[in-house]
């Protein structure tokens, strides 16, 4: 993964809360067995809308997502966060994360960064008037820049830290794999296996 | 002080405690797979030279993608077969145990864990399914992950998870006739919203979760993810043990007694301390239906589409919208909501108990005219008991479709889909725009009101029903 320190691109305001899943990319899109080349399921559903923020000329290039409250809800798909980052997105900005959506986010090194809602108004506000206004996420400094606006990002320090790096979760996790098989030494003979040779 | 059930299976999988603000490392006891969030996981391994760690705790089985219909054929849709071809692969090439299409144990991933026993109490539980919160009921901590996360498990055996707050969920006193384990959850749901869970693992308690069947404990812990929580858990109590003891992969003799004796000292200490609590009173609980586009927007069977309007300014644009999706004009009663499908089956709704509740409803009745009735088994044991006990005539007799085991139109994945504008009754779990199909539109319901709304045509519960008309020979 490579290291995410600050990235400065256009600002597109998403004006809508509860975005799940299933918005952001649909299950049949889910079909490949690929990494990549998701870009064109991203809110595939919205899109055939002419009046949709993606298809309005001013926005089409961004990068940084402003969305509503509970971004991320639903289903569990990590295609979310590929079809985002293979937009073009690397950072989405909103007031509140689902859980699942986020951890993904956070080793595909896509920021998912969460604002205080007023900021993201104040942000929709300066984006719709002055569309292509760029907005500018720094993980190093913890801030969202946006005009004159200079509001306060909240990542959790693990996240970043791993972001900022570009460090991979299972090379990190197998450091300690004499933990592991220590562990494993001491669970209880009962636990459940699923292979029918026991 | 004492500690809730949730710190205390935590406690006890925790590999390396993490310092300062990093997440502690679990171990995993189960981990289970299906087509669609593994190929790319596997992949992953692949690229980076590495193993399986524990074949013996991990299980794939064939869900998302499969028909329902003709399943000795080869899948119509390339891409659908392309991924079900690729997990066949993987499964062999890395020695996973794999239930294909088929097979008597295939099914939807969380009917099949619980039916084999493998699901146990005090377990971690992870899969690239959101809904894996469902096998929590057993009092595991059960946890949806993304496929970053598959790969991690798959090498590791282990996950890095920052530990979660808790909620205590309590439904005290008796729930009335027609309301269900459904009804609980799509309520708690609607009071809590679809982010009022998040960071939480939910604990649900008191006297009427007790009363419950472990197949109605599924249910609710099964919708935890459409509240943002991270997982639901029910304590294991003698209903829990009676239902593993005698499965195929349930510990026996000497490892039994051993088992239910740690099993019973994992519930929440009488000091332990929730980081917060809701609390709802069975007793007002009725048959409840959605009828926007997240599953926090429902309301009692007996109340009218909600007028925007009268919301506050934070939820009246998204009701709005839902509105408009959703083709419902404020102030129209429930009830009057017609149909062009029901949907019974899912990984919420689609066990035995479920199939039985929705038979007894239409049992001597035929299908409201125009309505298509699909009833779908969870599983292939599932079905094969259902039709054991007559329940598939019942349902054909009705005008319904039945089905083979699969996640089938809970989500457009497969061939059965809603075409665009039309409405259904659907036990499954989410009424997300386009979730059963693009331009579709779903009502989440119990099975006992997607059986009354399929005899009636409109929304209803069993209630609304008069009493059975005899059959017209045909």
């Amino acid at each position: 993964m490579d290291p995410v320190t600050r990235h400065t691109g256009v600002g597109v305001p998403l004006r809508r809360s509860d975005v799940d899943t299933d918005q952001i990319i649909p299950a049949v899109y889910l079909k490949r067995v690929s990494r990549t080349g998701f870009e064109d399921g991203l809110f595939s559903g919205w899109r055939q809308d002419p009046s949709f923020v993606l298809n309005q000329p001013a926005y089409s290039s961004g990068s940084v997502l402003v969305a509503g409250p509970d971004f991320g809800t639903g289903s569990s798909r990590e295609h979310a966060v590929w079809a985002l980052k293979d937009y073009g997105f690397r950072a989405v900005l909103s007031s509140r994360f689902a859980d699942i959506f986020r951890g993904n986010a956070g080793k595909q090194g896509l920021v998912a960064g969460q604002l205080a809602q007023e900021d993201v108004e104040l942000i929709w506000k300066q984006l719709e008037a002055r569309p292509g206004t760029e907005v500018t996420v720094d993980l190093r400094e913890r801030v969202v820049l946006c005009a004159d606006l200079v509001a306060p990002l909240q990542i959790d320090d693990y996240t970043r830290w791993r972001l900022l790096e570009g460090l991979d979760d299972v090379g990190l996790t197998l450091r300690d794999v004499g933990a592991i098989d220590a562990f494993e030494e001491q669970r209880p003979a009962w636990k459940p296996r699923t292979l029918l040779e026991r | 002080m004492g500690r809730t059930l949730a710190e205390k299976v935590w406690d006890e999988h925790v590999v390396r405690r993490g310092g300062d603000g990093e997440p502690d490392l679990l171990y995993i006891d189960l981990h289970l797979l299906h087509e669609v969030t593994s190929p790319q996981a596997f992949e992953g391994l692949r690229l980076e030279g590495r193993t399986l760690r524990r074949r013996d705790l991990t299980i794939a089985t064939e869900d998302h993608n499969t028909p329902t219909l003709d399943i000795d054929k080869p899948i119509a849709d390339p891409t659908s077969r392309t991924q079900i071809e690729t997990l066949r692969r993987n499964c062999a090439e890395f020695g996973v145990r794999l239930h294909p299409l088929g097979d008597a144990e295939q099914g939807i991933v969380h009917v099949v864990g619980p039916q084999l026993g493998l699901t146990q109490p005090g377990m971690t539980v992870v899969c690239g399914d959101s809904h894996t919160s469902t096998h929590g009921a057993f009092g595991a901590l059960a946890m949806g992950i993304g496929t970053s996360e598959v790969e991690h498990v798959l090498a590791t055996q282990t996950l890095p998870l920052t530990r979660p707050r808790t909620m205590a969920v309590t439904v005290e006193g008796e729930l009335p006739e027609g309301a269900t384990a459904k009804d609980v959850i799509l309520a708690v749901i609607a009071r809590i919203g679809t982010g009022g869970g998040q960071g939480y693992v939910l604990e649900y308690r008191g006297s009427a979760i007790r009363a419950l069947s472990m197949e109605a404990r599924m249910t609710i812990c099964n919708m935890s993810i459409e509240a943002g929580a991270r997982a639901g858990m029910v304590a294991p109590d003698e209903t829990t043990f009676a239902y593993l003891q005698g499965r195929d992969h349930a510990p026996t003799g000497e490892d039994w007694d051993a088992a239910v004796a740690h099993w019973r000292t994992l519930a929440t200490d009488e000091d332990a301390e929730f980081d917060a609590e809701v609390v709802v009173d069975a007793a007002e609980l009725q048959p409840f239906v959605t009828w926007g586009t997240n599953p926090g927007q429902g309301l009692p069977l007996s109340g009218a589409v909600p007028d925007p309007d009268s919301m506050e300014e934070s939820q009246a644009a998204a009701a709005r919208r839902a509105l408009e999706y959703m083709d419902l004009v404020p102030g129209t009663p429930l009830r009057d909501i017609a149909v062009d499908a029901v949907f019974i089956g899912s990984c919420t709704n689609g066990r035995i108990e479920d199939l039985r509740a929705a038979a007894e409803v239409v049992r001597g009745q035929r299908k409201a005219d125009g309505v298509r009735v699909l009833v779908v088994p969870g599983s292939a044991r599932v079905r094969l008991q259902a039709e054991a006990e007559g329940l598939d005539r019942v349902f054909t007799d009705f005008g319904a479709e039945w089905r083979f085991a699969g996640c089938s139109m809970c989500l457009g994945m497969n061939p059965d889909q809603l075409a665009p504008g039309e409405r259904a009754a659907s036990t499954s779990n989410r009424n997300f725009e386009g979730r059963q199909g693009k331009g579709g539109r779903t009502h989440l319901v119990s099975p006992l009101v997607a059986a009354a709304t399929a005899v009636r045509g409109t929304l209803s519960a069993p209630v609304d029903l008069e009493a059975p008309q005899p059959l017209v020979p045909a």
